[in-house]
């Protein structure tokens, strides 16, 4: 026979909470318990709250420019929630605050960064983050060396990275899954497949039907999630952590799911988008979705909701105080950290910076003559 | 104490870091089981196994991206590059990630990492294959920048740059690499990064040259009249740069020639003459002279001698600067 079929493969799609809050009583079974919901639900309803602040924060020139996290909650939400706190990584670009906050870092850190403070990127001892990376998709690289490295030394830890979908058209996507694959460490891919790279759509942003299929290329399971769905992307998340703690590699995860706001705060997508597209994934809201469940299991009433609310209000106003009354960084801060220990030349410029706007080596022959006249 | 060349001296570094330290681990393309490129790293794998001595698949800004994730989780990784010319992948990962982790998390997130490249013409080697790129690398922030080229100085240095907390540029002279053999002890000794040698002691002018052009401009000194002393310095670390020990030589000798096989324009030869004159103007007696590679591709081999800051024009420069 000339021809005979060499790989054949499916992708898999996973949902198991609809959009009307209904479960699929066989995969959501005891998956989530009651108390795991409502606190996702709360947690989720606090990170909507802290977007929205942001965004006001921007408007109103008391912070630079901010990506939010809208829409994608149940996405970094329900990964987070399958990854363990203090022990394995999240290896996230800069949009899935969400997930960081769910493992340790202060809210405030991230409004500090975007309010120009590096303090923000200075992960507290003990959370396993990396801070934001803004360059696209380079920071997978990272993920997969992280846990390249728990495989040498034997930890049991599992690294969890985020990207969107127009990561997946940079090359460090493909060296990192291809790197992962070949090593077999433990690190999970989750593409956050929000439909739009800034304004370029999924459609030009690859020719490929799924991004799951990509993890097909370099030997590393795969899955479509509904990236909405917190249930679903729990399961996805706990699956591949399992695959990943027993040996078995790394894993892809496609969460379908929307970007609600612009890609940040200096975009405006109604330049590129079309408003009825935003108007359906709207009806697609994870928050939503997780309150109607909540409230078809009469685990939730419109007074929670108030008072959530208010709560979740209350957090935030506390968050941006703690932000904004943040002192500024002392101006030694541009140097200090370069290195572990300062080079003569660096010493010196931050030396003569607080005694001279020159910033220049005091030294110089022809300017102290000068000056000594 | 045994002579051996570079890349024996390299070795050497590696195997008895490896042996000291188990964070330490090499990876690359083709370091393992074939040794590297240039053997540099021959044997590693078989006597401390694939888990530390990987060949990785072939993509340079995988190897610097995983080799950065791999120290932040405590590894002490040396990448290998086969040639200066393949770093272009790997740029964002060094210049936006390595070099800015610390300052971007304020110390919480380091990477201690060593990137070991073979560097320089002279070796009639394909194109891409024979630049000089330590002023690109120096310009960046947070990157230390090393240049032996000496196999003694060659294990200090790395032996240095390895046990660095901060990423090092590590680029050896391929020119050099079986060219010179000299004593190298089997002790555990560093060399201290930032730190100049001075080769030849003198009066009259002061050269100032690292890598491959050490030899060249010690083959220029031969050349020079009996009653011409010259002090030759190799700077050994191309950043943090030793200003001391060139500014005190300048304002001995009142005259300076600076020679580097890199481009002229923007190379390091340019910010040394800056020190230079800010640090010592008075007691300069010629305006100071770079001897370079010219601002134009790096030639195929049969005119690379040409471009090359060969030993007859350091010789040539040193004339003019006596003469002025």
């Amino acid at each position: 026979m000339p021809r005979k079929v060499a790989y054949k493969t499916q992708i898999e799609h996973l949902s198991i909470l609809d959009e009307n809050g209904k479960l699929d009583s066989k995969l959501g079974k005891d998956l989530l318990s009651d108390e795991q919901v409502q606190q996702s639900y709360e947690h989720m309803t606090i990170c909507r709250q802290y977007d929205e602040v942001a965004f006001k924060l921007q408007r109103s020139g008391r912070m630079g420019t901010f990506p939010q996290n809208k829409g994608q909650e149940a996405a970094a939400i329900g990964s987070a929630l399958a990854a363990r706190k203090g022990q394995d990584w999240l290896v996230s670009a800069y949009r899935e605050n969400a997930a960081l906050f769910m493992h340790g870092l202060p809210m405030h850190y991230v409004l500090n960064y975007w309010m120009g403070d590096e303090r923000g990127s200075k992960i507290p001892e003990g959370v396993k983050i990396t801070p934001l990376s803004v360059p696209i998709g380079t920071h997978m690289l990272h993920a997969v060396g992280i846990a390249w490295a728990a495989k040498i030394r034997k930890e049991d830890s599992v690294a969890l990275t985020y990207f969107g979908d127009g990561a997946t058209s940079e090359g460090d996507f493909h060296e990192a899954a291809n790197f992962a694959g070949v090593l077999g460490v433990p690190c999970i891919f989750i593409c956050q497949n929000n439909s739009w790279a800034i304004s370029v759509p999924r459609e030009k942003q690859t020719a490929s039907e799924t991004f799951a299929q990509k993890a097909l290329g370099y030997g590393i399971p795969t899955i479509q999630v509904d990236g909405n769905d917190l249930f679903a992307m729990y399961l996805a998340t706990k699956e591949a952590h399992d695959r990943a703690r027993k040996g078995e590699g790394p894993s892809f995860i496609e969460a379908v799911t929307y970007r609600l706001a612009d890609h940040t705060t200096a975009d405006d997508a109604s330049r590129y988008r079309d408003s009825a597209e935003l108007d359906a994934w709207k009806a697609k809201d994870p928050l939503i979705r997780l309150r109607k469940y909540l409230e078809n299991k009469d685990l939730w009433s419109d007074e929670q909701q108030e008072a959530l609310e208010a709560k979740a209000k209350a957090i935030v106003q506390e968050v941006v105080k703690t932000a904004e009354e943040m002192p500024k960084p002392d101006v030694d801060d541009i140097f200090d950290y370069t290195f572990e220990e300062l080079p003569e030349s660096i010493r010196v410029q931050r030396d003569t910076m607080r005694t001279t706007s020159l910033g220049q080596n005091p030294e110089q022959a022809g300017l102290n003559a000068r000056m000594a006249h | 104490m045994a002579e051996l060349n570079l890349v024996q001296a390299i070795n050497l570094a590696l195997a008895q870091e490896m042996e000291r330290d188990d964070r330490v681990m090499v990876l690359g393309e083709d370091v393992g089981l074939n040794g590297g490129v240039f053997r540099v790293t021959d044997g590693l794998q078989k006597r401390f196994g694939e888990d530390r001595v990987v060949d990785t698949p072939l993509a340079e800004s995988g190897i610097l991206g995983t080799s950065i994730g791999l120290a932040i989780n405590g590894m002490r990784p040396v990448p290998e590059i086969q040639f200066e010319g393949f770093l272009g992948p790997a740029y964002d990962q060094i210049v936006h990630h390595a070099g800015r982790m610390r300052t971007r998390t304020r110390g919480a997130v380091t990477v201690p990492l060593t990137v070991r490249v073979p560097v320089g013409g002279g070796i009639h080697a394909p194109e891409l294959h024979s630049d000089s790129p330590e002023a690109i690398y120096s310009h960046h922030v947070g990157l230390k920048v090393v240049m032996p080229s000496t196999p003694y100085d060659a294990k200090g240095l790395l032996l240095a740059a390895i046990r660095d907390p901060d990423p090092v540029m590590f680029f050896e002279p391929k020119r050099v690499y079986r060219s010179y053999k000299e004593q190298v002890p089997e002790d555990d000794y560093t060399v201290e990064i930032g730190k100049a040698k001075i080769v030849s002691e003198g009066d009259d002018v002061t050269v100032i040259t690292w890598g491959a052009t050490v030899f060249q401009a010690l083959a220029a000194l031969d050349e020079l009249p009996e009653d011409v002393s010259v002090e030759l310095i190799d700077m050994r670390t191309i950043y943090p740069m030793d200003e001391d020990t060139i500014v005190e030589s300048v304002m001995k000798t009142g005259r300076c020639v600076i020679a580097h096989e890199a481009p002229r324009t923007a190379g390091m030869g340019a910010e040394i003459a800056t020190i230079l004159q800010e640090k010592c103007f008075l007691h300069l007696e010629a305006p100071v002279q770079r001897v370079t590679g010219f601002d134009t591709v790096m030639p195929y081999y049969k005119l690379e001698n040409h471009y090359l800051p060969e030993a007859p024009r350091i010789k040539e420069a040193i004339e003019q600067v006596l003469a002025y």
